[in-house]
């Protein structure tokens, strides 16, 4: 090996902490770039598998009544591959031993054989026999959840009668890969399951004789998909059609493929900031030792090692640094890949996982990791490279200090000598002093938002549940029903208050913009469900208006003023327009809201509800649960508190992960920024603080010279720090942001605080190697070294 | 009579700090030095003599003037003529030694023998400095002494034309002093290296063929000296 060479591999040795550090800040971001990349491909591969061989439909839309009859005319719209009607509906089921009432979406087997599209995948069991009334095939998950074996059963409300259903086999179905129960807002296995049944016994339930309600179709190579969507429409509007749609708006697909895209978007955001940091931190450690090995670069050149092979020597010195980094991420990273995998397998109900890691992750990471490395220490390698070796090996001239403006007007300020050192060294060295502040100030950008993922969420919970949603209980009604209603309601078990509120399925129109959402019709004085901006004020929709959501109306392009079109799809299938009256703030969804009693004015009928809202007698529960199970007009049931539940562990799960991840980052960052800060300060000042401590000043008094400096600059970057972090917060909130739920902006005080105490404490913490050095110096030794 | 190595003609230098700050480290040298002999460079502190050296050996340009190195004009050549001009022919020793702590006594010399094109073993190189017991020792380990003479066999390790000494003694007592300038000695008269010595100690010129004095950067005296002593008999 070549002596340099040597000289580089025992440098690496020394400096193995520093090093290490570094690669693993590193190697974290390799890590997420391989996690990320691994896991999407691996999610979309796997979904691609799945949707092929369980023939996952393309194009899907529900009607409220369509004559079988009709599906010959459905099958020959051009385009169409294969087509699959079923009937589907939901009941509130009775589980043995659970006293809460469950959930299942009820879908029907064809009479013969099996299903053409989304064919259900066999897990245990068998299929329900032909013509059998009251056998079912429910999905793995819910199985599981309740404890269910084969042969178990439970009870479901189906048109009016309680009815025992025994359990034959087991599933996974492509259109189930995220199990979400109406109105739910994360998956509850034990408390929605989705039941196929024969088809003769579901039309019996739903009352659906020579009818279906649901339609799956595949399209041909190269049909079009709107064409068909459209064709669909026309076709099922005199029966109740309420829309056909493509994947994009099929549940489990948009979670799936939301995560995905999420997955791949990570790997985007995430890694930039690793990476940036190790350019940083290369940057400071490499320059610190071209600064401290000015004599040794001088001397190579002497021997006639030319620029170039100087240089290299730096950067190599960057380049194995970031080959451990590389090294360390891709095993993590695949490692991670694959456990995270399993995860994801064991929340999306997949039946299998294929494990795919593109090669192109491992290059693009190591690119990426040697490309951080290199910019880190291309500085230091140019200094390095640019030294004339006569320069290099005297000491370096002392720094020309100039009575500049700043200068004399520091004089005027007639601090104390070690003051006036810290401060005159700073305005001497700017550029050095603000990346110190730079470096600083992005520790506590990555603990603000560590910190602000808990104020987001805190805030997400409390407007989503605690403010806009505070029923305990959602009843959804089989039909509408008069406003009479809720006084049934009322007469339940338990029921404190009770709602009434619609749902109605729209595609609202802005010019050439159209979104389908749901318009949701309340009270005015409606108490349970409400609108509640984020600043807290509750939005009462005034007759006639319609109040957005902030998302939707951005992406109508609609403002308070304007007008917009709603196509109903429901019942006479109006189109009315509304004037949007106000946007707002929310969590969850794109929510549209109008007022009931107009609304149902508009459609020329009497004031109905289609959901109740309710709060329950605590002491109460069981016997409300006890009675919704035997409540023939009930479709579904949505319990908010398990639906708080589910929402609050989740989010608390991913939450702590992120603290600690982004925690230890910021950490690390102002560890090594705050050290290298004051270890290059000690190298380059050693002389300096030496003879100050011979003329007679204490230890203390020196030791301010070198601690001050760096905690001055410490407090410095923290206002940097405070905007940086609400910079990538906002950034993240929108990249974290979906049709589905908004992650507000909130950032506390408290989290700006808790950041820069955190960076204070590690900074000064990270000062006591180098203090401790420097009141160790042994004076004549620094003196005596060489002029 | 030799032929001459270096040739300098009005060789100046001058150190500007800003607008006013003007050191004129060379005004006007006109210098020979030949090969195969030994030159001593005297003169006070400040007066030019580690600027002219390292003028000479390629590690600075001059501000004006000529230097030859044998046919060479060393002034006309850029940065990486330079380079390839010290890595190919000048062997440096430095007062303070400038070894590279991380790399053993064999490896520091090795740092030469990897870029020189026609080197001697790195062990050998220390054997003729006396030191073919220590090759595997680092730097802390060593005296000044030896030290210094690793950084000799370092400079030789090549087979220099030129062998360019600032102060190798100023750093060592007498004792080692005169180790390291056997060392010198016995390099100059086995290969006949041309070596170029600083020194503040007036005794040490009387091992040289010839001597030069430096006084405010330019030379006030050259002398040749008949009967050369040999390093042992040197004191101070
Ligand atoms: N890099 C430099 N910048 C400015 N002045 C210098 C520099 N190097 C040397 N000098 C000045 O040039 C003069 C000659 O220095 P030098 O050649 O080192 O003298 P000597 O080696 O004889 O002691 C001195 O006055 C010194 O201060
Ligand atoms: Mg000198």
């Amino acid at each position: 090996m070549r002596a340099l060479d040597l000289k580089l591999m025992r440098d690496l040795r020394r400096l193995w902490a520093q090093a290490l550090a570094i690669a693993m800040v590193l190697a974290c971001g390799v890590m997420v770039i391989l996690m990320s990349s691994g896991l999407s491909a691996a999610l979309d591969e796997t979904k691609r598998a799945y949707y092929e061989r369980n023939r996952f439909a393309d194009v899907f839309v529900t009607a409220r009544r369509v004559p079988e009859s009709l599906m010959r005319e459905v099958a020959a719209i051009p385009g169409i591959a294969a087509s699959e009607a079923r009937i589907s509906g939901n009941a509130i089921l009775d589980i043995p031993g659970r006293p809460e009432a469950a959930i299942g979406q009820i879908i029907s087997l064809p009479l013969v054989g099996e299903p053409r599209l989304n064919l259900p995948l066999m897990r245990a069991g068998d299929w329900p026999a032909n013509g059998s009334l009251d056998q079912v095939v429910i999905n793995e998950p819910f199985a599981e959840a309740n404890g269910f074996v084969i042969g178990d059963g439970f009870y479901a409300n189906l048109n009016g009668r309680k009815r025992w259903l025994t359990i034959t086999g087991t599933v996974l179905s492509p259109e189930f890969i995220y199990t979400i129960g109406p109105g739910a807002l994360m998956p509850d296995a034990e408390a929605f399951g989705v039941l196929w049944m024969s088809r003769p016994s579901v039309a019996a339930s739903f009352d659906m004789q020579g009818a279906v309600n649901n339609i799956a179709l595949t399209l041909a190579r190269g049909a079009n998909e709107q064409h068909v969507l459209d064709r669909l429409d026309d076709l099922l509007e005199p029966y109740g059609g309420l829309g056909a749609h493509g994947r994009d708006l099929q549940i489990s697909h948009a979670f799936v493929q939301t995560e995905i895209d999420q997955l791949e978007n990570i790997a985007y955001v995430l890694p930039p900031v690793f990476l940036g940091i190790t350019v940083f931190l290369v940057n400071m450690v490499i320059g610190r030792i071209v600064a401290l090995e000015r004599s040794e670069i001088g001397l190579l050149k002497a021997l006639g090692y030319t620029n170039w092979d100087v240089s290299l020597h730096y950067l190599l010195l960057a380049g194995l640094i970031a080959i451990i980094g590389i090294i360390l991420g891709w095993i993590s990273g695949a490692w991670m890949a694959r456990q995270m995998g399993e995860i994801y397998a064991e929340f999306y109900d997949f039946p299998f996982l294929i494990h795919r890691m593109p090669i192109s992750s491992y290059l693009v990471s190591a690119l990426a990791a040697f490309g951080a490395a290199t910019l880190g220490a291309a500085n230091s390698a140019v200094i390095a490279a640019r030294l004339a070796p006569a320069v290099a090996m005297a000491p370096p001239l002392p720094p020309r200090f100039r009575r500049g403006l700043l200068n004399r007007a520091l004089e005027a300020l007639r601090l104390s000598q070690p003051t006036m050192m810290i401060l005159r060294d700073i305005i001497r060295w700017p550029g050095r002093a603000a990346l110190s502040v730079l470096g600083l100030g992005l520790a506590t950008s990555v603990l603000v938002v560590a910190n602000f993922f808990d104020d987001a969420f805190d805030a997400m919970i409390d407007t989503g549940f605690y403010q806009s949603n505070r029923q305990d209980v959602i009843l959804a009604l089989s039909e509408e029903a008069p406003l009479a209603a809720l006084e049934e309601i009322r007469r339940l078990p338990g029921v404190l208050q009770a709602e009434a509120q619609q749902f109605h399925p729209v595609t609202l129109r802005h010019g050439a913009l159209t979104k389908r959402v749901s318009i949701e019709a309340r009270m005015p004085d409606a108490d349970l469900s409400r609108v509640v901006s984020d600043d807290g004020t509750v939005v009462v929709v005034p007759p006639g208006g319609l109040a957005l959501s902030h998302r939707l109306a951005q992406q109508l392009d609609l403002r308070p003023g304007d007008t917009v079109q709603a196509e109903f799809m429901t019942g006479t299938r109006e189109t009315l327009s509304f004037p949007v009256i106000a946007t707002v703030d929310q969590v969850f969804g794109l929510g549209a809201y109008t007022d009931l009693e107009a609304l149902d004015a508009a459609l020329r009928r009497a004031p109905r509800l289609s959901v109740a809202n309710v709060t329950l007698d605590a002491g109460e529960t069981e016997a409300f649960h006890a009675a919704i199970k035997d409540t023939p007009a009930l479709a579904a049931a949505v319990f908010m508190s398990d639906n708080r539940r589910a929402f609050i562990e989740t989010i608390d799960e991913n939450q702590n992960i992120m603290i600690g991840v982004y925690g230890i980052l910021g950490i690390l960052i102002a560890l090594g920024v705050a050290y290298n800060a004051a270890r290059v300060q000690l190298s380059e000042r050693a002389r300096e603080l030496a003879s100050l401590r011979i003329l007679g000043f204490s230890r203390s008094e020196v030791s301010y010279v070198l601690i001050g400096q760096v905690l001055l600059l410490a407090i410095a970057a923290q206002p940097l720090g405070w905007w940086i972090g609400a910079a990538i917060a906002r950034l993240m909130t929108n990249q974290f942001s979906s049709d589905l739920y908004v992650v507000p902006l909130v950032l506390q005080p408290a989290t700006y605080a808790v950041a820069s105490l955190t960076v204070l404490i590690v900074t000064a913490v990270s000062l006591l190697p180098v203090w401790r050095r420097l009141i160790q110096l042994d004076l004549v030794a620094v003196m005596k070294t060489r002029e | 009579m030799p032929s001459p190595v270096f040739r300098t003609e009005n060789l100046s230098k001058i150190y500007r700090s800003g607008e006013k700050n003007e050191v004129r480290a060379l005004d006007g040298v006109d210098l020979t030095v030949f090969e195969s002999e030994m030159t001593v460079l005297l003169g006070p502190s400040g007066s030019g003599k580690s600027t002219l050296l390292n003028i000479l050996g390629g590690l600075d340009q001059a501000t004006s003037g000529t230097v030859w190195f044998r046919d060479t004009d060393l002034t006309a050549l850029q940065d990486r003529a330079l380079t390839r001009y010290r890595r190919d022919h000048v062997g440096f020793v430095f007062q303070f030694y400038n070894l590279v702590p991380s790399l053993t006594a064999r490896e520091n010399v090795q740092l030469v023998t990897d870029v020189a094109p026609n080197p001697m073993r790195p062990a050998e190189a220390l054997e003729l400095v006396g030191l073919g017991h220590r090759i595997n020792h680092f730097p802390a380990a060593l005296s000044g002494g030896e030290q210094q003479r690793v950084a000799i066999a370092r400079a030789i390790a090549k087979r220099p034309d030129v062998l360019l000494c600032d102060e190798p003694t100023g750093a060592l007592d007498s004792k080692t002093g005169v180790q390291v300038l056997e060392a010198l000695n016995t390099i100059n008269d086995r290969f006949g290296t041309a070596t170029v010595i600083i020194t503040h100690n007036a005794d040490i010129r009387r091992m040289a063929h010839r001597v030069i004095r430096f006084q405010d950067g330019h030379i006030a005296k050259v002398e040749v000296n008949d009967h050369r002593i040999a390093p042992h008999e040197i004191v101070w």
